[in-house]
């Protein structure tokens, strides 16, 4: 029966049905599954399935972000459970990332946010045109390991060295790793203005993030 | 709605049609086959046997056109009907018969042998984009005379899907017949479904050669489907009109349909072509010139207003390296042949107008038929309302990927190309080697091959082909046919 729960997690994972997902993390809970069983032995090989096939070519985006927000979904369930218990997933680590001051681009850094908590980091996403202080505050409260900064204009992706700055006169520039994107941003940018790190897709993304935290 | 372009006016197909009747009567047809000439004289054709000329009145050609099927299926190796030829199919093959192979390593051109058509085979196999197989090379290791029936007899032990194959000879026809009814059983189970279609090429202007002639009786014969390319070459052996290369074309196929109806009435023909527009400069005969698209689609018009299935070789280039050019060709013509609802496209990998196939433009015109196909496909209502519901749903949200929506229509909607295709970043493409389109195609080329699936025909069935094909070979002094490659 436990068994059968936890197979169906993470079939309704791979197969992109949220709703399933939801309703069966639901099902599990009120059999008495333990909250990190449910997402080791559930939705976590759901995520590996589905990346493993998205990295071979079989899957594509759609199939990736439904994966993670039936999983995201999940999490949301199995959170009171695990405070309950006195109980914490393991993270990858903590990730405050937004779109910079002037910037209302959303797409990418949601993608980039998305694949990152699908991947066990607890990801704060701040949305689009982010004031700078209001980064830096996120940063402070949370203690974040990595910020990422997506800047998709010209004309913007100047605030990215800024926000370093603020970082650096708040003092806590090095507590936090950051690291940019965005279409006019390279690995050249990334050095110019001392940023941590920098990659030009979301899988890059996750693999910056995943040595950066190493 | 299906996307669908007519080339032609109502009044210019009329008058194209007409001509192609007057053209029958006078000149008339040359027809170099004395069975031709008998069944057309029985017709009630007058027909001169010194000058070997038919002139064809209207009233018999309307006959034929009377029992000409308008549609028929090809059959893949397990009995299912894959290749529809009516209506806008719109279906693709390879470009057939090329004298020379691009080295994969040298990107040279060098004469193909046993193992680079067996290679050719499989990879077809393996291409979802192509519908058929065709008898794309004539192999240069064994002795010219077995040319044809050669390379179909290699393509029946490789392949699943059907073959668009074709005669060099009289007597070999029948040797290819004898393999083809060895892989279904019977004379009668390759009529009822027929897995290849024998190319039948008249010569411009207005003359039936006696080989090509032969081959369409015996085919309509035995109910194997034929299908005519006619060849006119606007401004050297046609008229440099384009409409009256059609006319002279016109004149060839219904010239072709009634002789193949008088040998056998219902028998399958398909009405086709290699037409083109002569270079003025160069004196070729060019495969990506938009003159050579536009005879090819007007021609199909043509056929389909006189309902006929269609045929075209198109999605060709005259490049010798597969470069720019190879690339900007083979997409306008296979565009343009799928906008015109041609119902087979030979010429898929073809470069150096007919004469050489490389297995990475394989690979890359595969891509252009992809989008080619999605095209065509057009445009549909797939929610009704279109789009209310849903943007009423996200409001001002651009949260379109996250939907089940997305992931619901995405790969029907999008057409989604290999990685033949480069989308990526500067970066990402640079992380992955900076590869050009020619190498990215050699990956394709390799990954294809390794998921190929060996034919299911069963070892007797192989030692039949092989029997048959070495009798023949032994008429023209090969005794052993050459090995085939061992995987």
């Amino acid at each position: 029966m436990v068994d059968k729960l936890l197979t169906g997690i993470t079939t309704s994972i791979v197969e992109g049905e949220p709703d399933k997902t939801v309703d069966l993390t639901r099902q599990a809970i009120e059999a008495k599954v333990e909250p990190l069983t449910i997402i080791d032995e559930g939705l976590v090989p759901g995520m590996n399935v589905v990346g493993a096939k998205f990295q071979s070519g079989e899957y594509f985006l759609p199939h990736l972000i439904i994966a993670a927000s039936g999983m995201q979904q999940a999490m949301e369930l199995l959170e009171p459970e695990l405070k309950a218990r006195q109980e914490a997933v393991e993270r990858a680590g903590t990730v405050v990332i937004g779109s910079v001051a002037g910037d209302i681009h959303e797409i990418g850094k949601s993608l980039v946010g998305t694949m990152m908590a699908a991947n066990g980091f607890q990801v704060y996403d701040l949305g689009v045109d982010v004031a700078t202080e209001t980064f830096v505050a996120k940063v402070q409260e949370t203690n974040a390991d990595i910020l990422g900064l997506s800047a998709l204009l010209t004309t913007t992706m100047t605030v990215q060295r800024e926000i370093i700055e603020a970082l650096e006169e708040a003092g806590i520039r090095d507590q936090v790793k950051v690291i940019i994107g965005g279409a006019p941003v390279n690995q050249e940018w990334a050095n110019t203005i001392g940023a941590d790190g920098y990659a030009d897709d979301a899988v890059g993304a996750i693999e910056l993030a995943k040595q950066l935290v190493g | 709605m299906r996307p669908k372009m007519n080339i032609l006016s109502e009044e210019l197909v009329d008058q194209i049609i007409a001509e192609g009747f007057e053209l029958l009567m006078d000149p008339g047809v040359r027809v170099h086959n004395e069975e031709a000439l008998r069944l057309l004289a029985d017709a009630g054709a007058r027909v001169d046997m010194e000058t070997q000329i038919a002139y064809i009145p209207e009233s018999i050609v309307r006959q034929a056109l009377k029992t000409r099927p308008s549609e028929f299926y090809l059959y893949n190796l397990d009995g299912d009907p894959v290749v529809h030829y009516g209506g806008d199919s719109v279906q693709f093959d390879p470009g057939s018969a090329a004298i020379t192979i691009l080295d994969s390593e040298t990107q040279e051109q060098r004469k193909p042998v046993t193992e680079d058509f067996v290679k050719f085979v499989k990879l077809v196999e393996t291409i979802p984009q192509l519908d058929a197989q065709s008898t794309a090379m004539i192999c240069a290791d064994v002795p010219e005379e077995i040319g044809d029936l050669y390379r179909l007899y290699l393509a029946l032990n490789y392949m699943r899907k059907p073959i668009i194959t074709g005669a060099f000879r009289k007597d070999t026809w029948w040797t290819m017949k004898d393999m083809l009814v060895a892989m279904v059983g019977s004379e009668e189970a390759l009529a009822a479904k027929p897995i290849a279609v024998f190319d039948v090429c008249p010569s411009p202007p207005l003359l039936w050669s006696d080989l090509t002639c032969q081959n369409m009786i015996d085919c309509a014969r035995y109910r194997i489907p034929s299908e005519l390319v006619s060849m006119p070459l606007a401004g050297a052996t046609a008229p440099v009109t384009l409409a009256g290369a059609v006319v002279q074309h016109t004149a060839e196929c219904l010239s072709g349909v009634t002789i193949c109806q008088l040998a056998q009435e219902g028998a399958p023909i398909v009405w086709g072509g290699s037409p083109a527009a002569f270079d003025m400069r160069e004196g070729t005969t060019p495969m990506g010139a938009v003159g050579t698209w536009m005879i090819d689609c007007a021609y199909t018009q043509v056929g389909k207003a006189l309902g006929m299935p269609t045929h075209a070789y198109l999605g060709m280039s005259d490049a010798k390296i597969v470069d720019a050019q190879c690339g900007l060709e083979s997409s306008g013509g296979t565009l343009m042949a799928a906008l015109a609802g041609v119902n087979m496209v030979s010429g898929a990998g073809m470069m150096d107008f007919e004469s050489c196939q490389s297995y990475e433009k394989l690979v890359i015109d595969a891509e252009i038929i992809g989008m080619a196909k999605r095209l065509v496909a057009g445009i549909e209502r797939r929610d009704d309302p279109i789009a209310l519901t849903l943007m009423r749903k996200l409001g001002h949200r651009a949260d379109y990927l996250a939907q089940p929506h997305t992931l619901k229509w995405f790969n029907k909607e999008l057409y989604i190309p290999s990685a033949v295709i480069d989308r990526g970043s500067m970066e990402g493409w640079k992380r992955k080697g900076a590869k050009t389109t020619w190498e990215r195609a050699q990956d394709r080329v390799a990954e294809l091959l390794a998921t190929y699936e060996p034919s299911p025909i069963s070892g007797e069935l192989r030692g039949e082909l092989h029997d048959i094909a070495t009798t023949a070979a032994r008429k023209f002094g090969m005794d052993e046919l050459p090995p085939l490659p061992q995987d």
